[in-house]
């Protein structure tokens, strides 16, 4: 099995992009499930600010958009991928239907997350005087950060997976190369390299997640 | 001065799934300053909630909470959240930030309350010394012990100049001694700072360590409520008997036979009684349990007698017994 200069700097390039579209949708998919999942956990029945109408609302619509199948998703949401990326193809395009079927999944995990949070601490705090804003900020965020972090391992392994199959129609990165080559052109040895690729980068990231998650519990002596 | 704390007609239910718990009914009494005041009852008697009205972490269905004569329903959430600063709470099972370390836990409040890193440090700094965890400063709970990390809770909540202090079964998770340092650490910290402090307990003997005055809790109601001395001399409610008794009844007591319990203070004659009464009367009475405790700091003997079955031997072995100034307590 021996490449051409050009098919490895492509295999690089398609790493480059896959870690491009995963990371950034990552940190996008943060953007809008951090807030979600806090308000989730605010408003629940036994949060610090109980809202069941706020509530139900965002529970309905994260499970209806939990529920959309990604490849679904890909196509609903080109118009919308058009409008701000300007484009429908490529790395960047692809970000854009990621973000919007992490989200509603990395909202999940913090919610789950946070309630994790002793509820006796929570009431301590509030005992102190803290405001809403404090004990989000300084309460359940900080002590629920090994838990937030080991679900931003899996959030980002999630990703880099549906990124793959975003690369099936035109998405760009290394599950575009596994099936252009190893699909259409029967280059099952390009297909094994971009999965042995893929497989390493979740192994990676997974591995760097859970050491910093370790390193940053104080709960064990 | 009005009273520090002045409860009004104390009402809160809860709706459950087996249908309406009333867990506050009409309860009322006062704190004044300085004081140490023990609020006592079994499990379920509604300590819990009371204590989290007087903060409002539970809001009453009626009634009122009055602090330094101002009542905390009134107040808007401004001015309730500044109020619970000087409010501190601590709790049975600690309720540490895990994630933070002891210097930092202690510093929390003082964030809350926006005081200066610097100057939040430093008073950290000297909370620790007073509650004897210098060494401490930068462990994390889970690497100390439960007496070590109530130690450091009672750092926390001194950190704001609290006027009050709510203590929430403080020490049911701890050893006898353990318990009894932190108490007598309570105590120094009232003595010290004038600090009013409500101690929840089902325990008696935490209440007759360090509480003059006592309410007794009773499924929701304040079953009777005075000076602890009292109370524990001469219970009058079922409740109350029951927590007294239980404090000392090493042994399920027995059906059937007349049992006394009779209390030694100051006032007690000198007489050797129990043998008197059994050469008075040419009968042995078995004692059951002795003890002698130290209430308010004065010395109170107690023991428990089972009489001989013959009721009209037992009644007047009871006369004699009052006789002797002696309180007499059927059980
Ligand atoms: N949030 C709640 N929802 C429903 N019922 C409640 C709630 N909190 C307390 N109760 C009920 O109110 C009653 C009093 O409870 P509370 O916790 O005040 O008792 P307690 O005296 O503190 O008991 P313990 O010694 O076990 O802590 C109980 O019957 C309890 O089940
Ligand atoms: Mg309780």
């Amino acid at each position: 099995m021996v490449f051409e200069k050009e098919m490895i700097t492509m295999l690089l390039e398609g790493t480059r992009d896959t870690l491009y579209m995963t990371l950034v949708s990552t940190l996008f998919g943060y953007v809008i499930g951090l807030p979600v999942g806090i308000l989730l956990t605010v408003t629940d029945k036994d949060g610090i600010r109980p809202n069941a109408f706020v509530y139900r609302i965002i529970d309905i619509i994260v499970n209806i958009m939990r529920s959309i199948p990604f490849l679904i998703l890909l196509i609903l949401v080109i118009p919308l991928t058009k409008l701000i990326v300007g484009k429908s193809y490529g790395s960047s395009a692809t970000i854009v239907p990621l973000v919007i079927a992490a989200a509603p999944f990395i909202a999940r995990m913090v919610e789950s997350s946070l309630k994790e949070v002793d509820k006796g601490v929570i009431e301590a705090a509030t005992s102190m005087g803290a405001s809403d804003f404090t004990i989000i900020t300084k309460v359940l965020i900080p002590e629920a950060r090994t838990s937030l972090l080991v679900g931003v391992t899996i959030v980002t392994g999630t990703i880099l997976g549906y990124s793959a199959m975003a690369g099936t129609v035109g998405g760009g990165g290394l599950g575009d190369i596994a099936i252009r080559y190893g699909y259409y052109r029967y280059q099952t040895d390009v297909m094994l390299v971009t999965i042995v690729i893929l497989v390493a980068l979740v192994q990676i990231l997974q591995g760097i997640g859970m050491i910093i998650s370790r390193k940053l519990d104080r709960r064990i002596a | 001065m009005p009273p520090i704390i002045e409860v009004k007609n104390l009402c809160k239910s809860f709706e459950t799934k087996e249908g309406r718990v009333d867990a506050a009914k009409n309860i009322s009494f006062s704190v004044e300053k300085g004081e140490i005041f023990g609020i006592i009852g079994l499990s379920g008697a509604g300590k819990s909630t009371l204590v989290r009205c007087l903060n409002l972490l539970e809001r009453p269905d009626s009634g009122d909470v009055l602090v330094n004569g101002q009542s905390l329903l009134a107040m808007s959430p401004k001015e309730l959240s500044m109020r619970r600063q000087g409010i501190g709470m601590i709790f049975q099972h600690f309720n540490l930030l895990m994630q933070r370390n002891v210097i930092d836990n202690i510093c929390f409040p003082m964030e809350i309350a926006k005081v200066p890193r610097a100057k939040a440090k430093q008073r950290a700094t000297e909370l620790l010394e007073t509650v004897g965890m210098t060494d401490k400063a930068l462990a994390y709970p889970a690497q100390l012990s439960g007496g070590q990390k109530q130690r450091v809770a009672i750092a926390r909540v001194l950190a704001n100049n609290p006027e009050i202090l709510l203590c929430d079964e403080a020490t049911s998770a701890l050893d006898p001694q353990t318990t009894r340092s932190i108490l007598e650490l309570l105590q120094h910290i009232s003595k010290t700072m004038n600090i009013t402090v409500i101690i929840i307990t089902h325990e008696m003997s935490v209440v007759q360590q360090i509480c003059k005055r006592v309410a007794v809790l009773d499924s929701g109601a304040v079953a009777e409520q005075g000076d602890v001395k009292e109370i524990f001399t001469s219970p009058k409610t079922e409740a109350a008997k029951r927590l007294v008794i239980s404090g000392v009844r090493p042994v399920d007591l027995m059906h059937g036979k007349k049992m006394v319990r009779i209390i030694f203070d100051g006032q007690s004659s000198y007489e050797p009684v129990v043998g008197n009464v059994t050469l008075a009367f040419g009968t042995p009475v078995n004692i059951m349990y002795a003890d002698t405790k130290d209430i308010g700091g004065s010395a109170v003997g107690e023991m428990i007698l089972q009489l001989p079955e013959d009721p009209i031997t037992a009644q007047r072995m009871i006369d004699y017994l009052k006789e002797r100034k002696l309180v007499v307590e059927e059980v």
